[in-house]
């Protein structure tokens, strides 16, 4: 934790209607940590990740992105550039898996075309995707189109990535390559990633702190191993002992 | 018969082919701006747009008539009973239909996507292409039902080409014509050639869009 935040949030909240479905008080993501965020169906996880990827706007407080405060116009371009982010129920586009991949790098045009196609067979190849780079997007499975835009994210080397649950739809051999995969950027490359998931396994074999979110609230935030084994609240405890009652 | 024939045909292509690709111009990039702009008075917009999908080819004959008329604005122009006042008089009916079935196909694009493609780097004017492209089927069914409207279109393009034999004499004409004379085999030999002309047009769009760069 001793790096710059990436971000950090001050009284950060949004409201859908009369609905309060964020309200952060305060918290920081250092550059290079894992953050996962856990907590139950509705509790805001997916809401935060969506704020802090540009693509929805906070109702209220202060959300600062590498120093820079969030203006009414979100994240610049080039802020949106550096962040990258797997949505819960990604959309893929109407072309193929290697066209999708380097959908993201094409629009930045900072690459050619052959840079392009060695850069995404490489990605589809670290996660076993390799096979399907000529088929229709379209026509994959749930888990192997989460795949594939956990793929079109890594590929531009974001300095932050926001997952949504990238696993939920996996078997427990491709839960082993995802889990590689991210603790590979962020070691080798000092990615920074915010993690939403519902399997607390995960968050303990991954994350460098969790972030326990209910109501919309942030109730703990602690390392992976004191979240664990020696929550602060109550409702840490109760949520990591599988005694929470929603 | 087939040296009558031919000049026929090949206005009836050259006449529909133009309306297709002017309705097209115009009418694909107004479509998609419609789909994918949010202004007030955006449903009313589209619902006017497609009420005009129905436009009674007689009722636009007619406005182009008196348009291009002697004593029309358009006068100058000098194109009554000529293929451009066809033209004209087609490109009018198919225009909202290709707005209309543009605005609905963009539209009907989730809401998500461009979020999405945003958070992968895109801007807005890339998102904008990118959901264009995706709305492509819809696009080419827009197209589709447009080149069928053109070719199958009798009432206007009567009225404002008048059906002069080496002239302004088209598929669909010809085909009245030889019917009120009771000539009813050479009116279906000119039918097949429509119905030929439509089938053919069909299949190269299909064919386009199975051929295009998903």
């Amino acid at each position: 934790m001793s790096a710059a935040p990436v971000y950090v949030l001050s009284r950060l909240g949004r409201s859908r209607g009369a609905d309060v479905v964020l309200d952060i008080d305060a918290l920081e993501v250092a550059a290079g940590e894992v953050l996962c965020l856990v907590g139950p169906t509705g509790a805001g996880k997916t809401t935060m990740l969506r704020i802090l990827a540009g693509v929805e706007a906070p109702s209220s407080g202060e959300l600062r992105v590498r120093g820079q405060v969030l203006g009414a116009g979100g994240l610049t371009l080039e802020q949106q550039r550096s962040v990258a982010m797997v949505f819960q129920r990604p959309l893929l586009l109407d072309r193929t898996v290697r066209e999708n991949v380097a959908y993201g790098l094409a629009v930045r045009g900072t690459t050619t075309k052959d840079e392009q196609h060695t850069l995404v067979l490489a990605v589809l190849r670290r996660l076993g995707l390799e096979a399907f780079a000529e088929r229709r997007a379209r026509a994959l499975s749930g888990g192997e189109t989460h795949l594939v835009a956990l793929a079109r994210s890594l590929v531009l080397d974001p300095t932050v990535l926001l997952l949504d649950e990238p696993t939920a739809n996996l078997d427990p051999a491709r839960v082993t390559v995802v889990e590689k995969v991210v603790r590979d950027a962020r070691d080798e490359r000092g990615t920074t990633v915010v993690w939403a998931t519902h399997n607390l396994f995960q968050a303990r074999r991954c994350a460098d702190r969790v972030a326990l979110l209910l109501d919309g609230r942030l109730v703990e935030v602690a390392s992976a191993t004191d979240f664990f084994e020696a929550p602060k609240d109550a409702r840490t405890r109760a949520f990591v002992r599988g005694e929470m009652v929603y | 018969m087939t040296e009558a024939l031919a000049p026929i045909v090949v206005l009836s292509i050259e006449v529909s082919a133009l309306a297709l690709l002017i309705s097209g111009a115009i009418g694909v990039p107004a479509g998609a701006w419609l789909g994918l702009a949010s202004f007030r008075g955006r449903s009313l917009v589209r619902a006017t747009v497609n009420a005009g999908m129905g436009l009674p080819p007689v009722l636009v004959g007619l406005v182009v008539y008196l348009l291009l008329s002697k004593s029309g604005p358009l006068a100058s122009l000098d194109w009554l009973f000529t293929p451009s006042a066809m033209v004209l008089a087609q490109v009018l009916l198919c225009l909202p239909l290709v707005i209309g079935i543009t605005a609905a196909a963009v539209a009907a694009i989730s809401p998500e996507l461009p979020l999405q493609l945003k958070s992968l780097g895109a801007s807005a004017w890339q998102i904008r292409a990118a959901i264009v492209r995706e709305a492509r089927p819809g696009i080419l069914l827009a197209l589709t039902a447009a080149f069928g409207r053109s070719t199958s279109e009798v009432g206007a393009v009567l009225m404002v080409g008048g059906n002069i034999e080496g002239h302004t004499r088209v598929l669909t004409t010809a085909v009245v014509l030889e019917t009120g004379q009771g000539h009813f085999a050479t009116a279906l030999v000119l039918g097949g050639w429509l119905l030929a002309l439509t089938l053919a047009a069909n299949v190269a769009i299909v064919r386009l869009h199975g051929r295009a760069p998903a």
